[in-house]
């Protein structure tokens, strides 16, 4: 477990961010930029000292302004993967992979080279140098770099910043895999929710320096703070469900809901499977009547809990579907035709097309 | 003083003796051979300093680093008569320093050839810095900090990492001073004065042939050398630098 309590003040701007994140699993640390998420991390690596605080891995206390202590970051066996890569341009691929490998003699070896170079794809780049990297092939190597000096925490700070989109629906995958191969704990920092929405457990919402709220993926995702740094536009609810299997007509994936069943697109999925998918509240339709004769796959019935005004032409509708919570945007024009109220019976419509499953098989939430 | 200009009239007196246009007469070897010899010292001397005070002010931040960098620079800006008259006051048989190396160790610096490497040596230790100094300030110092996230000590990180990236800039560095050596000439002959065989570099010798009466063939000679020399030396410390840069990929870092 990692626990953090740290301060820093850097010219006017003040860092102060505490938060406890349980392992294995992804910790993420979300915010716009500017925010001191890399300060937070820089921190927790030893790079920058902080005020005042502690910072302990489990019962090692790597930093304690109280009591003096402050390990330096060489002796920490944090990992680190830095948004530009920082790969050694004087080294092949092979040693900057075994730069950390040979400096961590002292620590128990878990993760073994042919492993990390077999999981990030790395066989085929290992006699090349940095220069000669595309940009996604640099970041996999930091990782795997990073991963090889054997951390007992690893700190990835925008590692798909640097990538345009196609490279980063590439990278994604490898670091689904290193979180569900290596039972390594991780803090990602990140300012795209949908990088934390398929690889976090739980969430630290960051705002000018502070921990503006924090919790499991599916609890932020209704967060006030994260509405207001996401904006209403990207606002959905996350829900977790269980992969039932292909629907045979449709091809799409079910998962069971709450109550209900959700159709989505997703690949390669096996019954029992837990998923995670968020439903923007921009693209979800509210029926007061059961739906029939629709295009719609998705209908899920449930009931109103809370109406809530998103600006003065709109409404945030929450809706209880057994469970899990769903948020729908509505105009005020159409709340006022619906009648719509707490406690009233609605159908919560979505098209199958706009959602996308992603297997989360991290420790359960929600 | 007074043997300071004897010794420069006798070595005067021995006049140059007359050889093939084309070959070099045994004195001009001995100032060529003294050239080379004084200069690669002053060379191996030059390279840690100048690397550990480039490192020094490019990466860290202490009390007196504006002035380091300025004593740095010093030899660059200052008249070199004034700098041989500053070693004479500080390295000479009787200043603080000279003194006590005397004393302690019994060297010599003046008149002799150590003292020419050492003349030599401050001459072009600004320019060794500013090379290896531009070379750094390239360098990411986020690659070091990348190092130490992977276990890396401060030695560990200057001899893995910061070191060979510096390599170019030490090259380039190190062949424009050895060139810069070769010629050094206004702090050489007053700290050392013009001995020859002993303090007698090129650019001494070259003066000497042209305050003699029938020095031309000497001085065209030695002027065609050091020349060449100089040239050779640029040329060779540019593609150097390129060459190097080149293969440690520092280009797309």
């Amino acid at each position: 477990m990692l626990a953090a309590d740290v301060c820093k003040q850097r010219g006017d701007f003040l860092c102060e961010v505490a938060f406890t994140s349980t392992t294995p699993g992804v910790t993420a640390l979300f915010g716009r930029s500017g925010c001191g998420k890399t300060t937070t991390v820089h921190m927790i690596a030893g790079l920058l000292r902080p005020d005042r605080g502690h910072i302990r891995i489990d019962d090692t206390v790597l930093f304690d302004a109280a009591r003096g202590i402050n390990v330096p970051a060489e002796e920490r066996g944090i990992g680190y993967v830095f948004q530009d890569s920082r790969l050694f341009p004087h080294l092949s691929v092979r040693d900057n992979l075994r730069y950390g490998e040979r400096r961590a003699r002292r620590r128990p070896r878990n993760l073994k080279f042919t492993d990390v170079v077999e999981l990030l794809g790395l066989a085929a780049l290992l006699a090349r140098r940095p220069a000669g990297l595309s940009g996604g092939e640099r970041q996999r190597v930091a990782i795997g770099r990073a991963l090889l000096a054997q951390p007992r925490l690893l700190l990835l700070d925008e590692p798909l910043a640097s990538l345009d989109g196609a490279r980063r629906g590439e990278l994604l995958p490898y670091l689904e895999g290193l979180r569900d191969h290596f039972r390594l704990p991780m803090v990602y920092v990140s300012h795209q929710f949908e990088e934390v929405l398929r690889l976090a457990g739980h969430v630290v919402v960051m705002e000018n320096g502070r921990v503006a709220d924090q919790g499991d993926v599916v609890a932020v995702s209704h967060s006030p703070a994260l509405r207001a740094i996401v904006g209403t536009e990207s606002l959905g609810a996350v829900v977790e469900g269980v992969a039932g299997g292909a629907d045979a007509a449709s091809g799409l994936q079910e998962i069971q809901v709450g109550d209900g069943l959700l159709l989505v697109e997703a690949e390669d999925l096996r019954p029992g499977q837990r998923m995670r998918v968020q439903l923007l509240a921009r693209d979800l339709i509210l029926s007061i009547n059961a739906p029939v004769g629709l295009s719609v796959r998705n209908s899920l019935a449930g009931v109103i809990t809370r109406l809530e005004a998103d600006g003065p032409k709109a409404w945030l509708v929450c809706t209880d579907i057994g469970g899990p919570r769903l948020m729908v945007r509505v105009t005020d024009d159409a709340r006022a035709a619906l009648a719509l109220a707490v406690g009233q019976r609605v159908w919560v419509l979505v098209k199958a097309v706009s959602l996308r499953g992603h297997v989360f098989s991290g420790p359960a939430s929600g | 003083m007074s043997t300071f200009s004897s010794c420069n009239q006798s070595s005067m007196l021995h006049g140059w003796s007359t050889a093939d246009p084309m070959l070099l007469s045994a004195d001009e070897w001995q100032a060529l051979r003294l050239s080379l010899e004084v200069a690669l010292w002053s060379l191996l001397w030059n390279l840690p300093v100048a690397t550990a005070v480039a490192w020094l002010l490019v990466r860290r931040r202490f009390p007196g680093r504006a002035l380091l960098d300025a004593f740095a620079h010093l030899p660059l800006v200052l008249p070199p008569v004034l700098t041989g008259y500053l070693l004479l006051v500080l390295f000479g048989a009787r200043g603080p320093i000279g003194g006590w190396l005397q004393r302690v160790f019994g060297i010599h610096l003046i008149f002799t050839t150590a003292g020419t490497v050492l003349a030599v040596a401050v001459m072009t230790f600004p320019l060794m810095v500013r090379a290896i100094r531009l070379t750094l300030e390239g360098i990411d110092a986020g690659l070091e900090e990348a190092a130490r996230t992977l276990g890396a000590g401060p030695v560990d990180r200057f001899f893995s990492i910061t070191l060979p990236l510096m390599l170019p800039g030490i090259l380039a560095g190190a062949v424009t001073a050895f060139a810069a050596g070769l010629g050094e000439f206004g702090a050489v002959i007053t700290f050392v004065s013009n001995i020859p065989g002993i303090t007698r570099t090129l650019p001494l010798a070259l003066y000497t042939a042209l305050q003699t009466p029938n020095g031309d063939a000497t001085a065209a000679r030695l002027a065609i050398i050091s020349f060449t020399l100089g040239l050779v030396g640029l040329v060779l410390s540019e593609w150097l630098s390129r060459t190097l840069r080149r293969q440690l990929g520092r280009g797309i870092a």
